[in-house]
């Protein structure tokens, strides 16, 4: 294992995430990994790496990290303005830092972006915990010591042979990448109780805008609008498996789509499920920001799943560009 | 459930009472959950047993949901549920009433019996581990003799102990952590239900048998 980088500043909310854990939900165990899974893999294939190794997850920007090696890295995820020892570097794309380089996230630009992708050829190197790296907050398992980053804290990669030559310049372009946007429209697909609900009332789901409230975070977002949603008539439902993605909808009307840290089982009824292709669409955005639904088929959504496979697959045949981004020294 | 999961809901035999269906529904999830385990589809990325139903999480892209029913439809019907007694029955210690089981008093006077009573009844027979959810390692079992079955509390707790042994709409559960919860408390335990450094990570797990005995040292006793 290599020393990586240290924290100068943490932000927020930086943890370490992958791919998720899967196999201990049957135990209650959430799945955790990447909000925006796309963006998580984005940032890995650029560097060569396994699509869900283990990488920052940075929430809102804010971050300052000190690189203690020479580390090929590639940032995804959110518009953030990203510097480094001070020199503008583009995001989504391969960048060479040299050992004692400060490399800087700053805030959003622009009107959606939450969370950004920070991974280093390799993958950050931590245990794992019921096979995955996911850090799991409210667990206090998984990551780095089962908690977020503070300053001082040190990383590690796994060794890897990478030629910078052969990857530095990789960029992943915009033609290959979710529609991320202000208030998205999620499509979704009816849920398990759909049927509960009347045609007004489903109507009335796509035909609002929803604000996301400010105890929103990774296990869910509670959404706010001027109407409620009820069921035509009441049903007692019991617990049931839910996944992210998932649309419950408590007693007081007001909708939560689950998200990576969701938990495992549920027993509200569930009024439609958010496609996995527009997922990183959701994840993208913090309280405050709005987003909108409408309902699609289960083909459109394999379609768009498959459309997603594609531009990930789209990694294998990235050259690095004639003229390689030259590192600021 | 989406365009990547199923959810296969087992239908209670309206002929037998409605704990029995219920008991019957749980061993008929299991061992589909069990099946699909030991199949090890690679189209098939993990299950999520609950109570009556099955989350069944697939890659769309390799299996076609037609396919997945299809296919189900055939298992189904040859599916053997699993056994009515658990293979593995996990002993609890519990200390009941005083400051560990602070809603014994009032769970005794809303079901109009002793607390010592309460206790025996809560002891008398071992509960099956219908599912774990809500949080890691929160083992639902069940299901309560009818006497016991009380609706959850109006107002939630915020927090309530890691080890509180506690019952609520006919299921009895203990919370791992310290948690936000609405059911009532019994008692308490001190064993640790969920530990994610060990393989599974769960003192329970779905299908267990789970008997509460009286901790020597229970505020409250038998008589």
């Amino acid at each position: 294992m290599n020393r990586v980088a240290r924290v100068h500043d943490a932000g927020l909310l930086t943890t370490v995430q992958d791919g998720g854990r899967t196999h201990a939900l049957r135990y209650g165990v959430p799945q955790s990994g990447a909000m925006d899974r796309f963006a998580l893999a984005a940032a890995n294939l650029l560097l060569g790496n396994a699509p869900n190794a283990a990488a920052l997850e940075i929430t809102a920007g804010g971050v300052e990290l000190e690189l203690l090696a020479p580390t090929l890295f590639a940032i995804t995820g959110a518009e953030v303005a990203v510097t480094l020892n001070g020199w503008a570097v583009p995001t989504w794309q391969v960048v060479y830092g040299g050992r004692g380089m400060r490399l800087a996230l700053g805030y959003r630009q622009g009107d959606w972006g939450a969370y950004a992708y920070l991974a280093v050829a390799g993958g950050i190197a931590v245990p794992a915990v019921l096979g995955s790296a996911s850090t799991y907050l409210p667990g206090a398992f998984g990551g780095y010591a089962g908690r977020k980053l503070a300053r001082g804290d040190e990383l590690h990669a796994y060794p890897c042979q990478r030629d910078p030559a052969a990857y530095v310049g990789r960029a992943w372009d915009v033609a290959h990448r979710p529609a991320y946007r202000a208030c998205p429209s999620l499509r979704l697909i009816a849920g398990a109780h759909a049927d509960l609900f009347d045609a007004t009332t489903l109507a009335q789901c796509t035909n609002t805008r929803y604000r996301i409230a400010p105890s929103s975070n990774r296990m869910g977002y509670r959404l706010h609008s001027s109407h409620a949603l009820h069921p035509a008539r009441p049903a007692s439902i019991a617990s049931l498996g839910v996944l992210p993605g998932v649309i419950q909808v408590p007693p007081d009307g007001q909708p939560i789509l689950l998200m990576a840290d969701a938990q495992t089982t549920g027993g509200y009824p569930i009024i439609g499920v958010v496609i996995t292709a527009d997922l990183p669409l959701a994840a993208q955005l913090l309280p405050g920001d709005q987003l909108q639904f409408a309902f699609t088929t289960h083909t459109e959504a394999v379609a768009a799943r498959a459309q997603m496979q594609h531009w990930l697959a789209h990694a294998a045949h990235l050259r690095p560009p004639m003229s390689a981004y030259a590192v600021p020294v | 459930m989406g365009e990547a999961a199923l959810l296969v809901q087992a239908q209670p035999d309206p002929a037998l009472d409605p704990a029995e269906a219920e008991l019957a529904a749980n061993r008929m999830v299991l061992a589909l959950a069990d099946l699909l385990d030991a199949l090890a589809l690679p189209s098939i990325e993990t299950v999520v047993p609950a109570i009556s139903s099955v989350l069944i999480r697939y890659d769309p892209l390799q299996l076609t949901s037609a396919r997945l029913h299809a296919d189900l439809r055939r298992i189904v019907t040859r599916l053997v549920p699993v056994p009515a007694t658990p293979p593995r029955v996990v002993t609890v210690a519990v200390r009941y009433g005083g400051v560990f089981g602070p809603d014994l008093e009032e769970v005794a006077a809303l079901l109009g019996i002793t607390p010592a009573e309460v206790i025996r009844l809560h002891t008398a027979q071992i509960y099956r581990v219908l599912m774990i959810g809500f949080t890691p390692g929160f083992a639902y079992a069940g299901i309560l003799p009818p006497v016991l079955h009380l609706p959850r509390r109006s107002t939630p707790r915020t927090a309530v102990p890691r080890g509180s042994v506690a019952i609520a709409a006919g299921l009895t559960g203990i919370y791992p952590a310290v948690l936000p919860g609405g059911w009532h408390l019994l008692g308490h335990t001190e064993l640790e239900l969920f530990d994610p450094q060990r393989e599974p990570p769960c003192l329970l797990r779905p299908g267990d048998g789970l008997q509460f005995t009286l901790h020597p040292n229970s505020p409250v006793g038998l008589l």
